[in-house]
């Protein structure tokens, strides 16, 4: 099997342009014969149900929480990056795709990475037109500020809640167009199994999460916006309901899952303070703009009260490695230089892992009123989960499992290696690399749902002219719906003594130890020997009360968990693959002597996509090669 | 800690449900609310007891899922989300109630988690500015000043939990509505419809049975985003003028 990206000739900075003027429009009486199912309502799902549901197409949307605008979009507080070059600081498209593939350790597709740029900037006219409130200056024009991997301030925020106002902008225009008839939303609808007909995707089959009802819905083509499968780790700073199961699911219909292993450990988390913990909590990465990240320099002072470790036995250790970006390095290198200086016995806290993140010089340079206003809605946060108040004294943070580069793999029109099967957001691979900046995946899932499915969709639908609608009586969606009955059957008939939450507490803890921010090839050995140990006594000894006719949590956790029992050996055997280091995945064998990401482009510039081959048998490896035309592979450098 | 919690029970929506009693025994003092019902979900699975079912999702006071009735108040002490009470606000051996947001509207569908459909068709009535993707004219051609942008980003913090609905005597879900007039209705893009939206959102919301605001503000005082009832009286006087121009017969 070779993979086709489908990246439109030409140079780079006219591929976009001239595929839109080739690319095949559909007439608006025969958009409203063909039915798209959007699974996920988040950034990037509800902007593509909305947007093709404008266009005439029919619409059915799904999510799993209460509401579309509950997605866990929501959560994402710092901002949205776009080349809009309003201050005049030297951005443009240009080098908003070189920052993000150079941020992404040159592991990324150039062609998405620049179309990805080159949209960014009618993203923020679309969502100040729907009503989104970003910061403004005392002019009345918007306001920046900075990001980190970027030495320019293009990033749009709306206080410390862009992803809940970027969501319910798109929220509300899904609104109007379920209003309007376009769209029908099917919220608290799990999907559990995706339906290939002739080799198409035609077809999902979801449990109706109040009546347990298993059903199945047809359609013309099926778009993936499930987010992304951080929760494997179990801790994460993830809602609680984000899982992999869509995406799962679909791989195991044989889609093609690529680079599983490139996980985001965020920096700037509040530290994990005890084993009944069920989610971490994310600072904002913008913190770092006026927070100075330090430890003592000394261990015997990590006891100490902070402000007794005067000024020349502290270690600002970002700024002391990596002077010209300093505290704004990208986030995989300043968490790793976080477990660093902790695993030198330098981290404060409980259990001695944790770093400073100080604020002390920007209160006197600027006044605690000013920072009040940038993040006072942190401060108070941080305050409430862990007492302490950061204006008077350091706040204590420490990197957690964020975001997951790695997803289905996609061509240049976002569909998978399965024809109809579209996916979008952070579940697909595309855009960032082996690390993702920060702001940038707002811009994707926005980008991917309003300015690229509507174009690229065409692309798949205008073939399919004539064929035979699928029906949900027919074969393959009675085979489907059958064998997500007898699962569920399954996990209520183990009737063992473990909880659900107890194995993937278990599952976390191993992945996070030995597949988190450093990993190695023996430790990647036993977890690849543990996991199917511990999904055998899953399977054996799991307690899921109830019956499957209800509303019922435990069931629905159950079925999450038992993916991520399976996903999570496909990231481990991904990592134990990949013997370089870039971006997110370190390989403590690939370094440099200084301690950097040692990647091997002779022999890893390349996406590693998985195809599932069965249960008992090992997945394979089909690699699509990166080719670089614009950019030079160079050492990525924040000194 | 130690507490006693006095939990509903009920096993879907017409199950008339009661009140159950369970011991929270060995709980972290920085435990947050929601860890410390999984704490006793844990207990109740090793007992053969159906784990007691809530909403959450986000757990970090942004998504409004979370919806608990804690000793009679939505989202319980402090102003922040249920899923943001951390144990440490309370004292040992304290009784705690756990209901769920009680509302008409709405409906249980399990011990502790309600229906909250009614607010997105009220959002679907008007809620959102009539724009087509691709349309918008350029970000800065019209500069919005910024205390008008701050107020409006303070309506539009709104989280739609509902707890406001829940605490009011006559399940008014005034603020709700209220945010989102204020929000779109004072940014320049939203002006358009603004007659039209205030009119039809209010009359979507007394179609799904909440009542009217008789000025309690105990919506205000348990709104975890803040919402000011200040955007309560300024939807009354967008409604009035709209209706004036309505009953007048003059374009909306
Ligand atoms: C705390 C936090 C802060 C962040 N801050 C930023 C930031 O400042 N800037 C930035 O650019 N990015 C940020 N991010 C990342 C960004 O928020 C996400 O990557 C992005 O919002 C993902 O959007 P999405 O539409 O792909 O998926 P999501 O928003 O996760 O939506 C997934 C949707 O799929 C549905 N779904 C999932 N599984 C199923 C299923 N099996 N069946 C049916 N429906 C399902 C869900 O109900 C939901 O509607 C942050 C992330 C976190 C966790
Ligand atoms: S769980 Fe999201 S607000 Fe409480």
């Amino acid at each position: 099997m070779t993979l086709d990206a489908k990246i439109p000739a030409g140079p780079l900075d006219k591929k976009w342009t001239n595929y839109k003027n080739n690319a095949k429009i559909i007439s608006p009486a025969n958009k409203r014969k063909f039915k798209i199912l959007v699974v996920g309502s988040g950034l990037a799902g509800a902007s593509a149900a909305a947007t093709l549901g404008e266009q005439g197409f029919q619409i059915e949307c799904f999510c799993y929480q209460d509401s579309p605008r509950r997605a866990h979009s929501i959560a994402a507080q710092g901002g949205i990056n776009a080349a809009k070059n309003y201050q005049n600081d030297g951005d443009s498209i240009y080098r908003l795709f070189y920052d993000t593939i150079k941020g992404g350790d040159f592991r990324a597709r150039e062609a998405n990475v620049y179309r990805l740029a080159e949209v960014s900037a009618s993203i923020i006219d679309q969502c100040v037109a729907q009503g989104v409130p970003f910061a403004r200056e005392y002019g009345g024009l918007l306001a920046n500020r900075s990001f980190g991997g970027a030495q320019v301030s293009r990033t749009f925020y709306a206080r410390g809640q862009t992803g809940q106002q970027l969501l319910l902008g798109a929220y509300q225009q899904l609104s109007s167009q379920i209003a309007a008839g376009n769209v029908k939303m099917y919220p608290r609808t799990e999907m559990l199994d995706l339906v290939l007909v002739d080799g198409h995707a035609k077809g999902i089959v979801v449990r109706d999460m109040i009546t347990g009802e298993i059903r199945s819905h047809a359609g013309d083509a099926v778009l993936l916006c499930t987010g992304g499968y951080g929760n494997v780790f179990y801790l994460s700073t993830n809602a609680a309901g984000c899982n992999v199961t869509a995406t799962y699911r679909a791989y195991k219909r044989g889609a093609l899952f690529a680079n599983p292993c490139y996980t985001q450990i965020h920096p700037t988390c509040i530290p994990v303070s005890g084993d009944y913990q069920s989610k971490l909590t994310l600072m904002s990465e913008s913190l770092r703009n006026d927070g100075r990240v330090w430890v003592p320099k000394r261990r015997e002072d990590c006891g100490k009260p902070p402000h007794e470790i005067p000024e020349e036995d502290r270690d600002y250790y970002l700024e002391r490695k990596y002077p010209s970006y300093g505290n704004l390095a990208p986030r995989d290198i300043s968490s790793r230089s976080a477990k660093e200086v902790c695993d030198d016995g330098r981290g404060v806290g409980p259990g001695g892992l944790g770093v400073y993140l100080d604020f002390s010089d920007a209160i006197k340079r600027l006044g605690k009123r000013v920072v009040e206003e940038r993040y006072g809605n942190l401060f108070e946060m941080y305050q409430n989960i862990t007492g302490e108040n950061a204006y008077e004294r350091p706040m204590r943070i420490y990197p957690a499992v964020h975001y997951t580069m790695g997803g289905l793999w996609v061509d240049y029109n976002l569909m998978s290696n399965i024809p109809g099967l579209h996916v979008l957001g952070e579940a697909n691979f595309s855009d960032h690399g082996a690390n993702r900046l920060g702001a940038s995946a707002l811009m994707q899932g926005l980008a991917d749902g309003y300015f690229v499915i509507p174009y690229t969709i065409g692309s798949y639908l205008t073939e399919q002219f004539g064929k035979k609608k699928p029906d949900v009586s027919s074969a393959p969606f009675q085979e489907a719906e059958k064998a997500v009955k007898e699962r569920i059957q399954r996990l209520l008939d183990v009737k063992g003594s473990r909880s659900v939450n107890s194995f993937h507490r278990e599952l976390g803890k191993l992945l996070w130890d030995k597949c988190g921010m450093a990993r190695d090839r023996a430790g990647l050995e036993e977890a690849l020997a543990r996991i199917p140990e511990l999904r055998a006594e899953f399977w054996k000894n799991v307690s899921v009360l109830g019956q499957g006719e209800t509303l019922n949590q435990s069931l629905e956790r159950a079925g999450r968990v038992a993916d991520f029992l399976e996903f999570g050996e496909l990231l481990c055997r991904d990592a134990l693959h990949r013997n370089e280091s870039c971006g997110g995945h370190f390989r403590t064998e690939y370094q440099t002597e200084d301690g950097e990401a040692l990647r091997d482009d002779e022999n890893f510039a390349y996406v590693g996509a998985w195809k599932y081959e069965g249960d008992n048998a090992e997945p394979t490896l089909i690699k699509e090669p990166l080719v670089y035309e614009t950019v030079k592979l160079a050492t990525r450098s924040y000194k | 800690m130690n507490f006693t919690l006095r939990v509903w029970r009920q096993n879907g929506p017409t199950d008339p449900g009661k009140f159950e009693e369970y011991p929270a025994t060995d709980i972290p003092a920085d435990a947050s609310f929601l860890e410390m019902l999984d704490i006793v979900n844990e207990g109740l699975i090793q007992k053969g007891i159906e784990p007691i079912t809530f909403d959450h999702d986000c757990r970090e006071g942004i998504c409004g899922m979370c919806s608990l009735t804690i000793n009679g108040v939505p989202h319980g002490p402090d102003r922040g989300t249920t899923c943001q009470v951390y144990m440490r606000k309370f004292k040992d051996r304290d009784v705690i109630t756990i209901e769920p947001f009680r509302a008409a509207p709405f409906p249980i569908l399990r011990d502790l988690a309600v229906n909250r459909s009614a607010f997105d068709r009220i959002i679907q009535a008007g809620g959102f500015i009539s724009e087509r993707t691709g349309a918008a004219p350029d970000a800065n051609s019209v500069p919005i000043p910024k205390p008008v942008a701050d107020a409006a980003m303070d309506a539009a913090a709104c989280i739609g939990c509902g707890a406001c609905a829940a605490a009011c005597p006559n399940s008014s879900a005034m603020l709700f509505v209220s945010a989102k007039v204020g929000h779109l209705g004072l940014l320049p893009q939203g002006k358009p419809e603004k007659n039209r939206r205030v009119l039809r959102m209010v009359r979507a919301m007394d179609n799904e049975g909440f009542g009217n605001c008789s000025n309690y503000y105990a919506c205000e005082a348990v709104c975890p985003a803040g919402i000011s009832a200040s955007f309560i009286a300024r939807m009354n006087r967008e409604y009035n003028f709209a209706s004036a121009l309505e009953t007048v017969g003059a374009p909306l």
